[in-house]
């Protein structure tokens, strides 16, 4: 418990307050509704107890080697981003409501944005979203709104779980379609966009697509813009240290998955939905947004700006429901962003393409294993196996390694496969032991 | 706030070197990288480039520019801004939780999911419902998984409702919400106390509502005393009651929300359980419902299987997924950490002590900052400037810039829209009477320096690293990157 109240402290207070008892406060409550029994512990644990306790549950947790990723990566969390986003002057404030007050979350917001913007090669970012799922869902969302469509066309690389998101929150109509790109050799197939376009509000492509290939966007958004869609793209931001920005191709919308700059895995959350577009759709953009401004004697300052979308201001008519970003994590993501800088991240993302490249050659010339795809992969890729990847998922498990993900459930047409990712956590002894691990399981 | 802190006011890009490094990636199976030509970017983004220690010295200093839990004492009304127990930052950076990938087989994963199951059936017993899911990320996406159930659970009756009723005294996101989902928001007027008419919500609900959205306590601070009236009068209308759980801290361990008839509630991880808000999140949230819902709830859900936790994913009613994986995981952990602080009495000495303060400042500031309702409130207070001050042209913007002068974060102002120039307080319960002592004599020194000299309090702040901001030339010429 964490009250400081003393029994004295409480009958001074209510004296002040001029109430007999605290019942007196909540009388308002219909008395049978107060205190009803509580099947919970009758006692709470100490300190030392509680450590036990979460030690205990957090070792019933297994630590493989793991090659897992789609759509949540494996990184090195540096010690300097933790010792910045523990300062509880970041950890423990609030959404900037009083600026004068909250100078150092603003800045770290424009700084965020400004980083987002410059990765993805966009005009502007927003302070972040909950997840790379609900950035995504909301970007096809303002293409929506400014086409006045209900079509959405999307490449069939697009991760499974940002679709079933985007339909959540387009399951209130009915009016919405849902054209899927075929896929040629685990791509999109460029040559099927003209005629699927006609009338949709939207083109959304993920590359590095979740089987690992990178799309070859060349002419893309302009097939798109032909057809009077715009284009959404989804983009892994440590990939962009050497992959095509999206705003060199000609995205409208560009969103990712921030969990990549340096975030632990946590199972899912939290994680960093990064949102940007071209300038013209800034007042599309949902959330939080910070600018910089001066204070009444000329000095920089910066605010929460652009309200005027939101739903404290707007209620029903606002851009979205958004009240919250993950301003910790976008914290997070910039310290890394500035840690590692341009060269930094360009050498993190040849990491993983380097180590996925060493992992698909040793796993291709196991006998029975082979590559799906020829295209160029970033740091995943889909690996053909002989028999069930599931069974062999469970039986490299028992020998302390995570061989990747079965994709049978999600992508059926592909046979028995598994997506295998390998980031720059990954040495070559590390795939070596995945290599044995696969052939000792088959 | 030194000197020294505010004087450097450039942007990580200006202080930025060509050639710096902070880190380095080594890996030598970068050489490997075989990625073509035709698919690499054409310029390098524009970055930083600094040392490890430009980097620290940075961040640090930002850090040092804003008011916070920790150093401030921060009474945001309808925030819930307690203290951040630590204990709680080391459980969830425990390795095992946070090295867990979100598709890990459920063999490695027991652990989370055992916390999961645990964390979900203590909510449900507090909350007094049968059912709950984790996986919203916040308050906001909650009240849209919320809405979303509602929706599933009509259409599996074959019924049409596109009404969702809300009081004007709610929070901005109820109406934005059900906007977003397509509904139709039918808006009520409260009465003067911020409660709910039941002659009058009885006009506005019908065969079309979906939805009544209630705050409980309202945002005004008050008990909808009549709350079992407005769920029958709800429930006769075919219709579903939903709890904005944004107030839960005013009830934990003291009254059941399930009690009061209500058919789903939302909570905020990041209030009621003390997570810490992260300058804007992350948070997490979740839905507690009856029975009649769960079926409809997303997925996965974590049940008990043969002495085994596994995930459930539920069946063709479920509404599918409102967030990538399972939820915000790492928020979860430390409000179960902080669960496993209170027995079932402490969650009640929570409430207790979070009306308890809002009371005492209400007593202390009433001749200068009068109270809206003339009642007792609940866990908070929303009070207005005095007709003294009003006078004088000052306003609660005035106020609140006066606080930030005297070392006190401002309370949440203009909210709720229903009252004029309000002052929303809610000091929460880990405070002491010592610093509400003290939060009471600053508002005390604002009033009277106000009504000394009233240019002063609207140009204050003068003592912060900047003053008033122009807000109106940020949002005409956007300024939102370097």
């Amino acid at each position: 418990m964490y009250i400081p109240h003393t029994k004295s402290d409480k009958e001074e207070m209510l004296k002040t307050i001029g109430a007999a008892s605290f019942e007196e406060l909540v009388k308002q409550v219909p008395s049978k509704f107060l205190w009803p029994k509580l099947n919970l512990p009758a006692e709470s644990l100490d300190e030392s107890q509680a450590a036990a306790r979460m030690a205990g549950l957090a070792g019933k947790n297994c630590r493989p080697l793991s090659f897992l990723g789609a759509g949540a990566y494996e990184r090195y969390t540096p010690a300097a981003v933790k010792a910045i986003t523990s300062r509880t002057e970041f950890l423990t404030a609030y959404t900037p409501y009083q600026p004068e007050a909250s100078q150092g979350t603003l800045q770290a917001i424009y700084e965020f944005q400004s980083t987002v913007s410059a990765l993805y090669g966009m005009d502007c970012a927003n302070a972040s979203m909950y997840d790379g799922a609900s950035s995504f869902a909301e970007a096809v969302r303002a293409t929506v709104r400014v086409t006045g469509r209900k079509k959405i066309v999307y490449s069939a690389g697009v991760n499974p779980q940002y679709m079933d998101t985007l339909k959540t929150y387009f399951a209130h109509s009915a009016d919405y379609t849902y054209v899927k790109v075929p896929m040629k050799d685990g791509a999109m197939d460029k040559a099927a966009l003209p005629a699927l376009l006609e009338g949709a509000a939207c083109l959304a492509v993920q590359t590095p697509n979740f089987l690992g290939l990178i799309e070859d966007m060349g002419g893309v958004a302009e097939t798109a813009k032909k057809a009077g869609a715009l284009l959404v793209a989804a983009a892994d931001p440590v990939s962009l240290g050497i992959l095509a920005a999206p705003g060199e191709y000609g995205a409208d919308f560009a969103v990712g998955e921030g969990q990549s700059l340096g975030l632990p895995l946590a199972y899912g959350g939290p994680y960093l939905g990064l949102f940007s577009c071209k300038k013209e759709h800034v007042r599309q953009m949902p959330g939080r947004i910070a600018g910089l401004t001066k204070d009444k004697d000329g000095k920089r300052g910066f605010v929460l700006t652009l309200q005027a979308r939101e739903q404290h201001i707007r209620r029903d008519k606002a851009a979205s429901n958004i009240c919250s970003n993950e301003a910790l994590c976008a914290l997070a993501a910039t310290v890394y962003s500035s840690l590692y800088g341009p060269e930094g991240l360009k050498e993190l993302a040849e990491s993983n393409a380097g180590a996925a490249a060493f992992a698909a050659e040793r796993l291709s010339a196991i006998k029975g294993c082979s590559l799906k795809f020829k295209g160029p992969f970033f740091n995943e890729f889909v690996l053909s196996v002989p028999g069930s990847a599931a069974k062999l998922r469970e039986k490299a498990l028992a020998r302390g390694v995570d061989i990747g993900l079965p994709l049978v459930p999600l992508f059926p047409e592909l046979g028995e496969t598994l997506l295998v990712c390998a980031t720059e956590t990954k040495t070559e002894a590390d795939i070596l032991k995945l290599e044995t691990a696969i052939k000792e399981a088959i | 706030m030194t000197c020294a802190a505010t004087l450097d006011n450039r942007l990580s890009i200006e202080k930025s070197d060509p050639g710096r490094r902070g880190l380095w990636c080594k890996n030598p199976l970068r050489a490997k990288a075989n990625v073509p030509a035709n698919l690499r970017r054409k310029s390098p983004p524009r970055l930083p480039e600094l040392s490890e220690f430009d980097v620290i010295r940075h961040f640090t200093r930002l850090s040092r520019l804003n008011f916070s839990v920790d150093t401030h004492f921060y009474p945001l009304g309808s925030c819930t801004m307690k203290y951040n127990p630590r204990f709680n930052e080391e459980a969830a950076a425990l390795e095992g939780f946070a090295a867990l990938h979100p598709l890990a087989h459920d063999t490695c994963a027991q652990g989370t999911l055992e916390l999961i199951h645990d964390l979900s059936a203590r909510l449900c017993e507090l909350c007094g419902l049968d059912a709950i899911t984790l996986q919203p990320a916040a308050g906001a996406h909650s009240e849209f998984t919320g809405l979303l159930l509602a929706k599933a659970y009509f259409e599996n009756k074959g019924e049409t409702r596109n009404e969702i009723v809300v009081p004007d005294s709610a929070h901005g996101t109820n109406p934005a919400t059900a906007s977003m989902m397509g509904f139709n928001t039918v808006n009520i007027t409260s009465k003067p106390d911020g409660r709910l008419d039941v002659e009058e919500l009885k006009k506005h609900i019908g065969p079309k509502t979906a939805v009544l959205m209630l705050t409980v306590p309202n945002t005004v601070g008050i008990f909808e005393t009549n709350i079992e009236a407005i769920a029958k009068a709800v429930h006769e209308a075919g219709a579903l009651l939903y709890m904005d759980g944004a107030n839960f801290n005013a009830l934990i361990g003291m009254v059941k929300p399930g009690d009061l008839g209500i058919d789903m509630m939302h909570l905020n991880f990041h209030k009621t359980f003390s997570t810490p808000h992260g300058g804007g999140g992350p948070g997490a949230g979740a839905i507690v419902c009856r029975k009649h819902l769960a079926p409809f709830l997303p997925v996965p859900t974590v049940k008990k299987e043969g002495g085994k936790f596994v995930s459930d994913f539920g069946d063709a009613r479920s509404i599918g997924k409102v967030k990538a994986f399972f939820g915000n995981t790492g928020v979860l952990v430390r409000a179960y950490a902080y669960m496993l602080a209170h027995s079932a009495k402490e969650f009640g000495e929570i409430a207790v002590c979070s009306i308890i303060n809002a009371n005492y400042v209400a007593a202390l500031l009433k001749e200068m900052y009068p109270s809206y309702s003339k009642e007792y409130c609940m866990h908070e207070c929303v009070l207005t400037p005095g007709p003294d001050m009003l006078a004088k042209g000052l306003k609660t913007l005035d106020v609140a810039k006066g606080l930030l002068d005297r070392g006190f974060h401002a309370p949440t102002i203009y909210f709720p829209l229903i009252v004029h120039e309000a002052i929303m307080i809610e000091p929460t319960e880990t405070e002491s009477k010592d610093t509400l002592d003290e939060f009471v004599a600053a508002m005390k020194s604002v009033h009277d320096a106000g009504i000394a000299d009233p240019q002063s309090l609207k140009d204050a702040p003068h003592t912060m690293p900047v003053k008033r901001l122009d807000e109106v030339q940020a949002a005409r010429q956007p300024n939102l990157h370097w």
